[in-house]
């Protein structure tokens, strides 16, 4: 075999090898997911069937009719409970987006001292696993009477989300020239002006990607719900997952169905924001 | 600005109500969590808030084989789990970024795991390693590779094994995005001059590629501190500390303590062992990202 030829062999075969490898990675990552897509759509015999049935017989929507009508004993409100989280979720992620933004613009616009240290404190509170945070916020919410209410979660995700938006925020805003605030006051703004006129727009898609991940944390977060939530009144989807389950079996399809609604609002946000997000961690993050 | 008495600087000002809402949510209940620790507060008896029995419940944890148990479950798990994802996120990075055609696919795809929540992944992975309905045993007796269930969720290593592959699953992604989005950000000149001075692809990859991308794995490692006790509603999904505690973590022994057996103040005592930790490895990794910045002269 001349070299030219070997040379040839082995550039192919480190090619299928990377090909093979990223197809395992990728199959990966993806199955797990599409399992329970899959699962969400098939009759419960099936699921339970041994040996295991791998081509589906039939696929229905009976779990997500069940899902949606229930009604009666043993069945679970999901509907309220979409609403439940769908409210927290977003006046959290309002709420800690306008205090983000004034954060972050500060951060990024203003000099002073002690402006590492307080940029780490925010972070670190950010830190503070939610199970050693939830037991004092049990202690006060029912002290205060906000346990069971939408006001108190929505307090609680505020917090949970200002730290990490200010990072983001942050980065965002030093990706704007300074010299572009500056040039509107020159010309006769005020630095108001100069911020919602100039700078906010020019940072608006930013904004707009770390909107959608505060939005994504709340709309995902159990720790904090589990024990801030008793009832159907401000249960969100995550708690009601446990819905599914009772002391020993657990209703899988059910349960997939729940999935599936609960991952296509995430799924549809994530791939509008992926660009920008990937952008504002990576910018605040080096440049910092 | 003329409203005020005393001028507050305006980054103050700009500051001040992130300052305020992370004081009334976490800063103050985190005061009240640690008075409490010195107290033998039970939820269901009130009054026991304002006894102080001093440092008892410390001493009582520190005495105590199972939460030291916890503890070092708890750390083990973080280190290997955090390894296993810079290490699979760098594989899977280098790989995308090898790719010519449908790349964008391919980092869509790559982030999918980033959007299931949590408590989500538990449940999932929970199914999917169920020894009579799971997907792995079923596909492992249809393979004719073993002819019993195994155990996934019953046997303690084997669960503890289960919780890290879910772990990992969940959180690759966010290392994978990360440092694909550093290589795209590498400077060709460095690499090209490298392979005219016939450095092996191992060497520029070794000394070039990778001090670049430091600040990247570290940014992500830093993002990942931030949720350090995501793994929490994993593991109370899938084994909730079972069997035998074998799985049992600090958290989920935190919750245990404080939610069923009522005991606040000890829960509290636990929770400040998590807080320390969590806080451990954020300014741990905040700081490694710093220097990693400034010996690439990022710094300003």
């Amino acid at each position: 075999m001349d070299i030219n030829q070997q040379h040839r062999l082995k550039s192919y075969c480190l090619k299928a090898g990377h090909l093979i490898l990223l197809f395992i990675a990728m199959s990966i990552i993806c199955l797990p997911g599409l399992w329970i897509v899959l699962n969400s759509f098939r009759p419960t015999v099936e699921i339970m069937a041994k040996p295991p049935v791998w081509i589906p017989n039939s696929l229905s929507l009976d779990h997500y009719r069940a899902m949606f009508g229930a009604v009666g004993e043993g069945g679970v409100p999901v509907g309220r409970y979409f609403m439940n989280s769908l409210i927290i979720s977003l006046t959290s992620t309002v709420i800690s987006m306008l205090v983000a933004i004034s954060g972050g613009y500060a951060f990024a616009r203003y000099r002073f001292r002690g402006k590492s240290v307080i940029f780490v404190t925010f972070m670190l509170t950010r830190a503070v696993p939610g199970v050693a945070l939830s037991l004092p916020l049990f202690i006060v919410f029912a002290r205060v009477g906000i346990i069971d209410t939408h006001f108190g979660l929505i307090l609680a995700y505020v917090a949970m989300n200002v730290p990490f938006s200010i990072w983001l925020i942050d980065g965002f805003f030093r990706q704007v020239p300074k010299e572009l605030g500056e040039a509107a006051e020159i010309d006769g703004c005020t630095r108001w002006q100069a911020f919602w006129k100039v700078e906010f727009p020019v940072a608006k898609a930013g904004i707009a990607s770390a909107a959608i991940f505060a939005f994504l944390t709340s709309w995902n977060e159990y720790a904090l719900a589990s024990q801030l939530t008793r009832s159907v009144y401000s249960k969100t989807m995550p708690v009601g997952l446990l819905d599914f389950t009772s002391e020993f079996t657990i209703n899988w399809g059910g349960m997939c169905a729940l999935a599936v609604l609960m991952i296509i609002p995430a799924l549809v946000l994530t791939f509008i924001v992926q660009k920008h997000l990937i952008s504002g961690l990576t910018f605040g993050g080096i440049k910092g | 600005m003329k409203l005020l008495p005393l001028r507050l600087p305006t980054w103050f000002l700009l500051l001040l109500p992130a300052i305020i809402i992370l004081l009334s949510v976490v800063l103050i209940p985190l005061v009240l969590s640690l008075y409490s620790s010195f107290t033998p507060y039970k939820l269901t008896r009130p009054e026991t808030l304002y006894k102080w029995i001093g440092e008892y419940n410390y001493v009582k944890i520190a005495g105590d084989a199972n939460f030291w148990w916890a503890f070092g479950r708890t750390v083990f798990l973080l280190t290997i789990a955090l390894n296993l994802e810079m290490l699979l996120g760098l594989g899977i990075a280098l790989l995308v970024n090898k790719v010519t055609w449908g790349q964008r696919w391919l980092r869509t795809i790559m982030m999918f795991p980033m959007m299931f929540s949590p408590i989500l992944v538990g449940f999932q992975f929970k199914f999917i390693f169920n020894d009579n309905v799971g997907l792995v045993n079923n596909a492992l007796q249809s393979l004719g590779i073993t002819d019993q269930a195994l155990p996934w969720l019953v046997d303690g290593k084997l669960a503890m094994f289960s919780i890290i592959f879910a772990e990992v699953w969940m959180s690759t992604s966010v290392f994978a995005i990360l440092i694909l989005a550093g290589l795209f950000a590498i400077p060709r000149d460095p690499l090209e001059a490298a392979k005219v001075d016939g450095c092996t692809p191992w060497q520029s990859f070794r000394h070039i590629t990778l001090p670049f991308l430091m600040p990247f794995i570290y940014i992500a490692l830093a993002i990942r501190s931030l949720d350090v006790a995501r793994a929490y509603d994993i593991v109370k999904i899938m084994t909730n500390g079972g069997p035998a505690r074998r799985t049992e973590l600090l958290w989920t022994m935190i919750g245990r303590t404080g939610y069923v057996d009522a005991k606040m103040g000890l829960a509290n005592a636990m929770g400040y062992a998590s807080i320390i930790l969590a806080v451990f490895f954020t300014v741990y990794f905040f700081r490694k990202l710093s220097a990693s910045r400034s010996s690439l002269g990022f710094d300003n």
